[in-house]
């Protein structure tokens, strides 16, 4: 079950500092949608507002309006780890666990209460199918994840993810740390991934945010110490053929960031 | 320099200490039930008994308390506490052996005699005493090996909706198991090494206990108390308890080299 | 609350109470031997410091016990601060990773974790006897020396690492030597951080106890070569407190650990400095 994904007014601070400014937005279920823009100009920390994990790795953060998962507010009241769980998430080093390449997919499940060795393995051989992982790995389940190539690491990282179900799916810069065709499979996997879930994608590279997504975000900081901005979200067809802003214009034209 | 200052000492203690070896026999002298060394009786097990229990029961008192403050500082700690509490772990590594001993009269000694029985002196005391002292140590290093574990694996744990017990124990400590067994075996070392303050609240009893409130003596103690008044086998059989004492220590450094050998070719 | 929502909130609060107490309890130990010593060190005025210990059960002043601490300090620290920061420039600069450097490094990780106790019957055995020192402040100095190499070389070597690769390249670069590098560029800037290591030394070298009994001696007098015996304020006290002389026991206490941690504390301030200087 995918949801859409709400952003209703957002201020988001990091201690004094007015980290993203007055942010609307809506990300469509079932779709994938790119947040792009120059480094600092807040669209990771937009990436992380939905599933908190801003206040994880910062002390002091606050955030005024709304941001809704399936039209309820995550940020009032929300138990912090079914929000979690309903929200995975690929980091931008692959980040599997000093563990075997079964117990990174069981771990979650686990944890979130599936007890059966034969549930475990059917969870465990669906997520690693649907990553595209089972063939090059069902052979070697009880070896170390850090056994496998980076490319191979990260899917496993994707596997992990949806092995609890969510219904969003955030990756940061997802592949940053790989090589070309590794980048490729990585960029194939998403597409196919889009017909279950909500995705949401940061990327630098504006070429990838041309093929795989279907709506893109910019966004924009007028310079250190200032908030990030929402410049324009549209189809990516449209952004990229026909901005509406000249910002964008300029920053898909390649003149900055 | 190091190199030469390690032979100085090995060859001149054990040089000292061998004889004691030949002429009572390494049996009898290691375990040996009886150190009566004015009555010609250099038995050292209940010495080597009352090492170990104090150093077990400081390594259930320090060493237990030094890796829960370890994680609580890298994972749970609030920025601003953090820098104060570091300063006060380092601080307590620096406080003279002395002064924990003195303490440990002033304070623990009336506190165990009052509250559990016996004198006062003995193994409790020394225990927690040692237990003390080793803390800083274990905390800092294992804090070190705990916060060296990549955040990410934090984030990911968290990002599938474990809670952070969960993430902590099931992820990160696994990860960081080399570094804690580092730590713990450091905190091994230094309690069995230390000296002034077990020698000032252990009792100073060469017996084997019935109880955790009974005084013994440990190795180092031992040296400490006799060598002032030891003369002829006597003083032969403190170098011996020092032959003893090195061994330990060696033998804890080859096992923390051992374990990172393997902890290094398993990455 | 599922069962592992209450772990985890559980295990938190073990985790936070285990480090507040002891936190607690360490803070509790400096402030109690604080808040007892001052004022009772107050109570006799400025003579306890500038007089000697009176009668068999040695009241009163500790000046030749501060005289005996501060030489033997010094004085392994001026035989040590040579010989340590050779080794270190040596292991930092020189030394590649071969066999002999794995043998330093070992006999330095052994020699710091023998028990200062065997240090002390070594150098009973050593300097005391075989070199007829006699209980003198040397022999205890020289005792202590072995003792504090070990971090005195390793926080060295570590400060001299530190300092960035683009230092020496800029210097080599000039034309100048590598010695000349060293000695011009490397060690100034790593100046800081080995001041640091011979702060923490003397705060170790300052509060040690096992080793200097038998080798400095236990003699109240104040040392006047360093061929003298004297008695150091931890053996003091070690005495003071298993004679049951409470009061005394506090007064020589509060100066110890004013001293060491006072040590400790400037050796801490500056390792902050330094690390912000070369992150």
């Amino acid at each position: 079950m995918a949801s859409e994904v709400k952003f209703e007014k957002v201020d988001f601070y990091y201690g004094a500092f007015k980290a993203i400014d007055s942010l609307q937005l809506t990300i469509l279920a079932r779709k994938v949608s790119a947040f792009i823009g120059p480094s600092g100009c807040g669209k990771s920390t937009v990436l992380r507002m939905v599933n908190r994990t801003n206040e994880l790795v910062a002390e002091r953060t606050r955030l005024e309006g709304r941001v809704l998962i399936a039209d309820e507010n995550i940020y009032d009241g929300v138990d912090l780890f079914s929000l979690r769980k309903k929200v995975g998430m690929v980091f931008q080093r692959p980040n599997p666990f000093p563990k075997t390449v079964y117990e990174n997919i069981a771990w979650a499940p686990r944890i979130h209460g599936v007890k059966r060795t034969d549930e475990l393995d059917e969870i465990v051989e669906k997520s690693l199918k649907r990553a595209a992982l089972w063939d090059q790995v069902k052979n070697k389940l009880k070896s170390s994840a850090l056994s496998l190539s980076g490319g191979q690491q990260q899917r496993l990282c994707i596997a992990r993810s949806i092995a609890v179900n969510p219904e969003v799916l955030l990756m940061d810069e997802p592949t940053s740390a790989l090589d070309p065709r590794a980048t490729a499979r990585i960029e194939d996997l998403v597409e196919e991934l889009k017909a279950d879930y909500t995705i949401v994608i940061v990327t630098h590279s504006m070429q990838q945010a041309a093929r795989i997504s279907d709506s893109t975000a910019f966004f924009l900081s007028e310079g250190a110490g200032r908030p990030g901005r929402l410049i324009e979200f549209g189809e990516t067809e449209r952004v990229f053929t026909n901005p509406s802003s000249r910002l964008t214009e300029k920053y898909i034209t390649g003149r900055f960031g | 320099m190091a190199v030469v200052g390690i032979i100085l000492i090995f060859t001149f203690v054990i040089s000292a200490g061998l004889p004691l070896f030949f002429k009572v026999g390494p049996y009898r002298f290691l375990f040996g039930m009886e150190w009566r060394p004015t009555g010609g009786q250099f038995g050292i097990l209940p010495l080597i008994l009352g090492t170990l229990l104090v150093v077990a029961g400081a390594l259930v008192v320090g060493g237990s308390a030094g890796v829960v403050t370890a994680i609580f500082l890298s994972e749970l700690c609030p920025q601003v506490l953090k820098r104060t509490f570091k300063v006060v772990v380092e601080l307590l590594a620096g406080i003279p052996s002395v002064v924990y001993g003195f303490f440990g009269i002033i304070v623990l000694i009336p506190f165990i005699r009052s509250q559990v029985g016996g004198s006062g002196y003995g193994i409790l005391s020394a225990s927690i005493i040692l237990g003390i002292m080793i803390l800083p140590t274990v905390t800092a290093i294992a804090e070190d090996a705990v916060s060296s574990v990549p955040i990410d694996y934090k984030l990911a744990g968290l990002s599938l909706g474990a809670t952070d017990w969960q993430t902590i124990r099931q992820v990160i400590l696994p990860a960081a198991t080399g570094g804690i067994a580092t730590a713990l075996v450091l905190g091994i070392g230094r309690a069995i090494g230390e000296t002034m303050a077990v020698l000032m609240v252990i009792g100073n009893a060469p017996q084997i206990p019935d109880s955790l409130v009974k005084p013994v003596s440990a190795l180092t103690s031992t040296i400490a108390l006799d060598m002032a008044y030891a003369s002829g086998d006597h003083r032969t059989a403190l170098f011996a308890i020092a032959i003893v004492l090195l061994l330990i220590i060696t033998l804890l450094l080859i096992s923390i080299r051992l374990l990172h050998a393997r902890l290094g070719s398993a990455e | 609350m599922t069962r592992a929502r209450v772990f985890d909130l559980s295990a938190k609060a073990v985790a936070w109470a285990v480090a507040i107490s002891t936190m607690v309890f360490l803070i509790l130990i400096i402030g109690y031997v604080v808040i007892r010593g001052v004022p009772s060190i107050a109570s006799v005025g400025l003579e306890f410091f500038t007089t000697a210990p009176r009668g068999i059960k040695m009241q009163g002043g500790v000046y030749p016990m501060i005289v005996s601490s501060i030489y033997l300090t010094v004085l392994s620290l001026v035989i040590a601060f040579p010989i340590g920061l050779g080794a270190a420039i040596y292991l930092a600069e020189y030394a590649g990773r071969g066999r002999f450097v794995e043998l330093i490094r070992f006999s330095a990780d052994l020699l710091s974790g023998v028990p200062s106790i065997v240090f002390g019957l070594f150098g009973l055995a050593f300097f005391v006897y075989f070199l007829k020192m006699g209980y003198s402040v040397l022999a205890g100095a020289l005792t202590v020396f072995l003792m504090v190499l070990p971090t005195l070389v390793r926080t060295s070597e570590q400060a001299i690492k530190a300092v960035p690769r683009s230092y020496r390249e800029a210097s080599l670069a000039l034309g100048a030597s590598k010695w000349q590098t060293i000695r011009r560029v490397v060690l100034p800037s790593a100046a800081p951080g080995i001041l640091t290591g011979v702060i923490l030394a003397m705060g170790r070298a300052f509060g040690e106890t096992a080793a200097v009994l038998f080798t400095a001696g236990s003699v109240p007098q104040t040392p006047a070569s360093p061929l003298d015996g004297g008695r150091t304020l931890t053996v003091h006290l070690f005495y003071l407190a298993t004679q049951g002389q409470i009061e005394d026991s506090f007064r020589v206490a509060a100066v110890l650990l004013f001293v060491v941690l006072g040590f400790n504390l400037t050796a801490g301030w500056m390792m902050a400095r330094f690390r912000r200087r070369f992150g």
